[in-house]
Parts: structure tokens; sequence; C-alpha cells
């Protein structure tokens, strides 16, 4: 059973993805605390909170994954979603901080207290609960991408144009979010954070235990992604990036299919962004920023979409490259980044992965092409894209979604 | 003119774009089980016809019902393809990024929302149903293959196939042998008949060779509307017809 599981190329590297983000879950934490610091194993605490962050990059990016890569949706506007699984999160940690804040009021955060503010807005109450606060987590950008997705899928908004709405989307709510009057702290958003469930959101064992929740969360993000993309849905998904009209006609709602894949994409991105403000200790209107989310979309090509392991390695890798980069030159960052979406585009337009599966399968074929004749040396073959008869059968399962078109 | 026992009944059916009247008054009878070719110059309104009874453009006046009851102007295309009008297109459309396999389960009959899809599984039946369309439309041996790699006519062939695994009552068939070799005309000939056994069909078709073929009663549009009706034989005599054809 399990062994039928592993077969395909693309599934046994999922599964192995997953294997390892359990593994760093449960590793990491141990290396971080039971080790002592002197140690070579000694994982440093700024390590983890860096790695852990990326992680919930990673799962960002991963979202993106679902609608871009497998359903041709380039959203440049999921920056929001993570914002707002963000600030529910915020907003959870503010109310937890109670009478410890500069200001001692036991009900109302500081900043409202500095708007001479007498009692909290509607929308801030049930979030001193951490069950309320988990649930709008998911809620929240879940039923803003719900509204969004339905008016804009049904109006039949595509390509570019979508790209445009979603940006504006962003835009908006970073303008909102902004306004002290909004209710969630202005400019400086919200942060002073002091504990998460009883436990200090500074101390070690809690930072560890933040990553541990980011690597299992990614790793059930990864799984939930792979189960959706493996079913009849998650080929109708790739159907519709690739012949909407068809689907139509076949009597399948392109609409409601896309809305149900941007809805658990903002979902997941909302979780990513629960998880990242307590390890950051701040959320504030900048993470709702159109440049955030284009970021977002950099990683996920860098990676190669309709991979799902891709975006994880691209987060990873530009997160990682974007820490060094801006430690030693701080100033040319922006245009490193540039630089790097210009140059994917150009010389690696599948991403990592896309391209090393592409490697793997002309070497499978040249290797097949060789074979049947071992003593003459197969000249002509080599360079012949030959049909892909042999691999077909396991390559084109469903998960490496096909050949996701430009820009959809 | 009776609606029953009809299958599609258009009755001063029109519709303009920017002025530009594409269907001009446009009156079509097809009978239940009949098989229909219709002909005409470029621009005669036939791919038109063929967006108004899938719900693709809505006409401006005029009735269009199917299977003498459902008034088709009220309905959208999901819910059209639902009752059981299939449509071919003239570029053949497939999920190229698919299996034959997966192109067909994902167009066979059944429920058409989101969480049955999610967590579908295979039945038995649906396999069968699959193993003979595969065999109807000769791709058994492509089955695990992309459709991506299919020939041309293959493609044709498969979208038929897609068609016939929704299980329609009527199918519009746009085009089905343009840019196909003679072989593959043929065979796409005795699969249309075979089609038209169990169920009504209509073939827009400029290919007058493959229209014989079929031997079926022909409508030639122009500018919108019927222009003639009849036998082939019949149609290509009206003086009407080759002055179309030939110009002015």
């Amino acid at each position: 059973m399990t062994g039928r599981f592993f077969a395909a190329g693309a599934d046994r590297r999922i599964a192995i993805t997953i294997a390892i983000l359990l593994a760093v879950a449960i590793v990491v934490p141990i290396l971080n605390i039971a080790v002592p610091p002197a140690s070579a194993f000694h994982v440093p605490a700024y390590i983890v909170a860096l790695v852990g962050k990326y992680l919930c990059y990673a799962l960002l990016a991963l979202a993106l994954d679902l609608v871009w890569g497998y359903c041709g949706i380039l959203s440049l506007g999921h920056g929001a979603f993570f914002a707002l699984g963000g600030y529910a999160m915020g907003m959870y940690l503010m109310r937890q901080i109670g009478e410890r804040g500069v200001y001692g009021n036991p009900l109302l955060p500081d900043f409202m207290v500095f708007l001479n503010w007498k009692e909290l807005p509607w929308f801030w109450h049930g979030f001193d609960h951490f069950w309320f606060a988990a649930l709008m987590v998911m809620l929240v950008p879940g039923l803003l991408a719900f509204i969004f997705g339905w008016f804009a899928f049904r109006s039949r908004v595509t390509g570019v144009y979508l790209s445009i709405i979603t940006q504006a989307m962003t835009y908006a709510l970073l303008l909102a979010f902004f306004r002290n009057d909004m209710g969630f702290g202005g400019n400086n958003g919200l942060t002073d954070f002091k504990d998460i469930l009883g436990f200090n959101v500074q101390a070690n064992t809690t930072r560890s235990a933040l990553f541990a929740a980011s690597a299992i969360a990614l790793a059930l993000g990864v799984f939930i992604t792979w189960r959706i993309i493996g079913s009849k849905y998650g080929k109708l998904l790739m159907a519709v990036r690739d012949a909407e009209s068809r689907t139509r006609f076949l009597g399948w709602r392109a609409e409601n299919v896309k809305l149900f894949a941007f809805t658990v994409s903002a979902v997941m991105a909302g979780v990513a962004g629960a998880l990242y403000v307590p390890q950051v200790g701040i959320i504030n209107p900048g993470e709702f920023d159109p440049a955030n989310s284009i970021e977002v979309v950099v990683w996920t090509a860098v990676g190669g979409r309709g991979t799902l392991v891709g975006p994880i390695i691209g987060a990873l890798l530009v997160n990682g490259g974007k820490s060094w980069f801006t430690g030693a030159f701080p100033e040319f960052w922006l245009f490193a980044l540039g630089g790097l979406f210009v140059a994917v585009t150009l010389f690696l337009p599948k991403g990592i992965v896309g391209m090393w599966d592409q490697w793997q399968n002309s070497r499978r074929e040249r290797r097949a092409a060789a074979t049947p004749e071992q003593g003459i040396p197969p000249i002509v073959e080599v360079a012949m894209p030959v049909k892909q008869k042999p691999a077909a059968k396991s390559s084109p399962t469903p998960l490496d979604g096909g050949e996701p078109q430009p820009a959809e | 003119m009776s609606k029953s026992n009809t299958i599609l009944y258009l009755d001063g059916v029109s519709v303009s774009f920017d002025g530009f009247r594409a269907i001009n008054n446009l009156s079509l009878v097809l009978d239940k089980g009949e098989m229909r070719a219709i002909i005409g110059p470029n621009g005669a309104g036939k791919t038109t016809m063929m967006d108004i009874v899938t719900g693709k453009t809505r006409p401006d006046s005029g009735e269009v019902f199917f299977d003498g009851e459902i008034d088709l102007t009220r309905h959208d295309e999901a819910e059209i393809a639902m009752m059981g009008i299939g449509r071919k297109f003239q570029k053949p459309t497939v999920f190229e990024s698919h299996s034959i396999e997966d192109n067909l389960v994902l167009s066979l009959k059944g429920p058409r929302s989101i969480f049955p899809a999610l967590f579908h599984r295979r039945s038995f039946e649906e396999t069968r149903r699959i193993d003979e369309i595969l065999a109807t439309t000769r791709l058994e041996a492509k089955r695990h293959d992309l459709a991506a790699n299919l020939s041309h006519g293959q493609k044709q062939w498969l979208e038929i196939g897609m068609l016939l695994a929704q299980d329609p009552k009527l199918l519009l068939v746009d085009e089905p042998v343009a840019g196909m070799t003679d072989a593959e005309t043929e065979e796409t000939a005795r699969l249309l008949k075979e089609i038209a056994k169990t169920r009504s069909v209509v073939v827009v078709e400029h290919d007058m060779h493959f229209v014989r073929e079929l031997g079926v009663k022909v409508t030639c549009l122009h500018e919108g509307s019927v222009l003639s009706e009849g036998s082939l034989d019949f149609v290509s005599a009206d003086e009407r017809v080759v002055e179309v054809y030939l110009g002015r």
C-alpha cells in the first residue's frame, strides 16, 4: 500500500519533504534547548527564530503555488491574507498583555489609551481567547478571499486584470490599516507582546515551540495541498488552468473551482501569518505592502511553480539570501531581487525544481535511447526530443502539474 | 410548427454584435435522433448559432428550445451542458497536461460540484465506461499518454470522446475534420454515424466530401439565416447556394 504511495517521482519527493519537515520540527528544538551552547551541535536561538520565520514564508509561498501553479491565478495580493492572519494573532497577543502595558490599563491596549479611547471596539471582543483568535486567523482571510473571489471569478476576471485587482486589494488594506481610526494601532501596528498561551514569547523554549509549530504547519500544508492536487478536483483545477471554456461546456462551474482553491489558499496564508507574528514580535500595515506580495511570487517562481516542493525551496533560498545580502550589501538587495526575478524568468522559466525534473527526464531518455544498441554510440538520438513515451507513465502524475502557462 | 418531439427548436432568433447582425431571424428545427449537417461560407453564423444553443451568447430576440420544452435562453453554459448538450470546438480543446484517461474522467457524467470531486473515487462502472469510449474513439493504446502528445486528428477524437462521456442527448460538432487526413476523415465519419444511432447530432462542416459521406439532411446558412435546406444534392443544386459559394 505505502509502496505504491511512494512509487511515482513527484510523490516520493513530496513525502520526503513532509518527513524532513517533521524531523526538523523535533530535532531543531532539541538541539537548541537540550544541547549545551558550547557543543558543536547547538543551534543558536537566532537561527531558530530566523528559520522559523522562513518556514512561515514557505507556507505562504505554498499557498500561492496552489492558486498560481495549479490554477493559473497569479495573485499579487497574497500578502494581504498573510497580514490578516497575522493581525488576528496580534490582537490575541495584545489582549494577553493586560495590565503590563505602559499605561497599565487592564482592558485596553496601549495605543487605544493613547488615542483616548474609552472602551474596546466591538471587533476586539473575543480576542482574549486563543481559540477565538485561532478561528479568526482562518476565518477572516478565508472570508475575504471568498467574497473577493466570488465577485472576481463570477465576472470572469482573469489574467492580468485579476492580478491587478488583487494588488489593488492589498493596497487598499494597506491604506486602511494605516489609519488610527481603524483600531489596529495605525502606523505602528501591534507589538510589545508578552505571552502566548501563558508562555513568554521571548523565551527560548517558546521560540522553539513556535518553530516546531511552523514546521508542522508547513508539513500539514504540503500534505493537504498534495491530497487536493491528487484528487479529481485537483485534476479539474489544472483543467481550468489549461482550458477553462472546455470545463464550462462539460458542465463544470469554473468559477466555483477557482473560488475553492483561492479560499483554501487564503486560509493557509492566514495561518502562516499567525505563526509569523509571535516569532517576529510585531505586525504593522507594512505587511500589506504590494511589494511583499510580489516577493512571494518571486520565491515561488524561483523554486518552481506547480511543484509544491519548489515554492518551499524558493522561499528558504531567497530569504536566506536576503538575510545574508542585506547584511553584506544592504543598498543592493532590491537590485539583486529584481535581477533574480529577471534571471529566473529568462534562464529558469520552470524554477529550480522544474529545471531539475527536466534534466532528470532528458537523462532518463538518453539512457533509454542508449541501451538498445550498446556498441554503437547513439549520436542522433541524443539530441532528439524523444516523445515522452517511457517517462510518460510515471511523470504525468497530476503532481508535476504539466506546463503552467505564462502569467495567466 | 410544433415543438414536441424536437430536440432543438430555434425560431426567429437574431443576435447582433456592435450593429453587425451575426444571426438574422434564424429558424431551425432538429428532430429527436436526427443528424444534421450545417454548411455555409465563412461568417454565415454557424459558430454563433452554436454559441447561442450552448448558452455562451444570449440572443437579442427569438426562441431557443431544447428537448421540446427547455428554454435555453434562461440557462448558462454549465447548466446547458448538464441538461445534455455537448459541444466540440472548432479548434480541438482538450486538457493537454492530463492523460487521455484523466481527460475522460473529468468529462464523465456525474455530480459537478466541488466536494464530490474532492473525495471522488473511481467506480467500476466509470472504468467500464472509459474503456468503452476509448474503444469507440480508438485511443485504447494511448490511454496513459498526455493529451498534449496526441496528433491533431487524435485530439479531435478525444474531444468527441469527452462529449460521449458526458452522455449528451445532443452533440454540436464544429468542423470535426478540419486539418485531418483523408483516412482520418473517413474514420471520423464512421464515428459520427455510430454516435448518431443513439443521439441527435449537429455537424458544422466546410468539407463537402465529408458531408456527402455522412449522408444526412443539410442546412445551408448565409448571413445569419437559412438559405436552403434538404438533401445535399438538393442544396448543392440550389442556385442561391451556388451563388453564395462562388461569389456574385
